[in-house]
């Protein structure tokens, strides 16, 4: 077991109770934005519904296959955006980004990802990080889209 | 070392690993298990230290010279070339052409042989356990050609379904396309059979054998194969040369698939002719060093035998099987029966993803493949996106066997935590 402590901040508590137990799975009626985001190198895959009003996400569903670490942070990502407005999201995935490639992310910042700091661990294997990111990427560029349409 | 002396050399497996400087690396503070050989293998000092002389000592370019070193040069590379050659028990050293891979033969072959012969109406039939490098070519010239392609389908006990290959290879089948061991199910194709089958009908087979070259004895006149695909790096070898071997007429007759230097006879300000075979594949200096060293690797699989290799991976391969399909939460996809596959083993945790199973198993130092293995196809028709791969080689053991079970169990243990 030696080696596999050396896991434990990539497989946070916090991660695994969200690998578990996801949120916000549910599928959204009529969404506004319904998109199914991949990683072709690993093979995972996310079901991503939104209900936008104005430009605020009020609801969403998230469902898909993948490692502990894509799963946890689809649910993570489903908990923070509801009742968000677009700038909120943006800010988010921004925050994330740099959260995951060691850079400076302020106090306030991480008062705003709250759980999600959890993910923090992942930039100690860099081959993950894509896996952190897939679900965000994919949800911010959808989103850009859909306002800028 | 001689080839005449081929399986005489006990099977030691401690000689063998020691002969690789890499094995003694330690990987997060354990011992290296290495189990991603169907992705590429190891290098002994043998290969390594031929690469080292060839520049020390050397280092020309070929078929230019008539210097020392320039002629030396060009006896090494064709000597690598014939030591192929006995390899694959082909007829004539002409037949075998340096590519960088194994893509790039089976693209050669697209782009030329099957750009001329195969026309609208045709059909191409390959099968649902291709690698993506064995099926995109072929999707790409059917597009092209109005052509159909068809499958060969994988059977859910991971074996090729050939109940209809009658009625798939018809009188409009040009060329069959097969990899001769599956790269994710370990399956052995039935090369012979379906070669008899497609020149029944006047038509020509490739095989993919970047998995079995490596791994067993091929001889393409006895597979009665027209073309033969492989990479050195699985075999000991270095990344970046390969192999096409093809028959003299199908070759000679098949037009050239880039131009430059060494690939031309004559040239005028007006036109050029060709080379002869195989310079007429090998345009511009040729990866000299690699295919050196691909010669290297050849002497060292030849030594031990490959009826040798293939009986310790099967020893091996029997072992896993035996021990993972033991374990109730992993479903192995393959062929169950080790006789009828070779060392790659494929498998899905019922609750832990490939990915974290991966890196939990580095972290106890063993390097398994995870993902689609190239053959998203096959391995989506399995109902999964991902699957973790084990793979054998010569150096491997029993107890690097027992490594990766164990290291299963424990991060079964960690995530239950």
């Amino acid at each position: 077991m030696s080696g596999l402590n050396d896991m434990n901040e990539l497989y946070e508590a916090i991660i695994l109770d969200h690998y578990r137990s996801p949120r916000n799975t549910a599928p959204v009626d009529s969404p506004d934005i319904d998109l199914e985001v991949n990683n072709p190198f690993c093979g995972d895959e996310f079901h991503i519904q939104l209900k936008v009003d104005g430009s605020a996400v009020t609801q969403v569903g998230i469902t898909g296959r993948g490692c502990a670490i894509s799963q946890a942070s689809a649910s993570l990502l489903a908990e923070l955006v509801e009742g968000k407005s677009s700038d909120d999201v943006h800010a988010a995935v921004d925050s994330i980004r740099r959260l995951l490639k060691g850079e400076e992310v302020s106090e306030e910042e991480r008062d705003i990802l709250g759980d999600i700091e959890a993910l923090e661990g992942v930039r100690k294997f860099p081959v993950r990080i894509k896996c952190a990111l897939l679900s965000w990427v994919g949800l911010d560029d959808a989103l850009t889209e859909h306002l800028g349409a | 070392m001689s080839m005449t002396q081929a399986g005489i050399r006990a099977f030691d497996v401690d000689a063998i690993r020691a002969d690789f400087p890499i094995l003694s690396r330690k990987i997060n503070g354990q011992e290296l298990v290495y189990l991603d050989n169907a992705a590429t293998s190891q290098k002994p000092k043998q290969v390594i230290q031929s690469l080292v002389d060839y520049y020390e000592q050397t280092n020309a370019n070929v078929h230019r010279g008539v210097h020392t070193l320039s002629i030396e040069a060009t006896d090494g590379y064709e000597l690598a070339r014939t030591k192929v050659t006995k390899f694959i028990n082909a007829p004539r050293p002409e037949e075998v052409i340096w590519t960088r891979n194994t893509s790039e033969s089976l693209n050669l072959v697209a782009a030329t042989w099957a750009d001329a012969n195969i026309n609208e109406g045709d059909n191409i039939v390959i099968s649902a356990m291709e690698h993506h490098s064995n099926i995109v070519p072929w999707q790409q010239l059917a597009a092209k050609k109005n052509a159909e392609l068809r499958y060969l389908a994988a059977g859910e006990d991971g074996l090729l379904d050939v109940s209809n290959v009658d009625s798939i290879i018809d009188s409009r089948t040009k060329l069959v396309a097969i990899t001769h061991m599956s790269n994710v199910l370990g399956t052995i194709n039935p090369v012979a059979m379906l070669a008899d089958k497609v020149h029944a009908v006047g038509g020509v087979i490739l095989v993919d054998a970047a998995q079995s070259v490596p791994h067993m004895a091929v001889d393409v006149q006895a597979l009665d194969t027209d073309f033969l695909c492989f990479s050195a790096h699985k075999m000991l070898g270095p990344t970046g040369i390969g192999v096409l071997w093809g028959k003299y007429d199908l070759l000679e007759a098949m037009p050239p698939y880039m131009f430059g230097g060494d690939m031309i006879l004559e040239v005028t300000y007006e036109d050029a002719t060709w080379n002869d075979l195989p310079y007429k594949f090998e345009a511009g200096t040729p990866n000299i060093a690699d295919a050196i060293a691909t010669g290297a690797a050849v002497d060292y699989l030849a030594d031990l035998g490959m009826d040798n290799v293939w009986a310790h991976e099967q020893e091996l391969t029997a072992y896993a099987m035996e021990q993972i399909l033991s374990m109730n939460s992993i479903r192995v996809l393959g062929p169950q029966d080790p006789a009828l596959r070779g060392g790659v083993i494929s498998f899905i945790h019922d609750t832990i993803h490939p990915h974290d199973l991966g890196t939990a198993l580095d972290q106890q130092g063993i390097a398994i493949r995870t993902g689609h293995h190239c053959a998203m196809p096959l391995v989506r028709s399995f109902d999964v996106v991902a699957a973790a791969r084990a793979s054998f080689y010569i150096y491997n053991t029993k107890s690097e066997v027992d490594a990766l079970i164990n290291g299963i169990s424990e991060t079964e243990r960690y995530f239950s935590r």
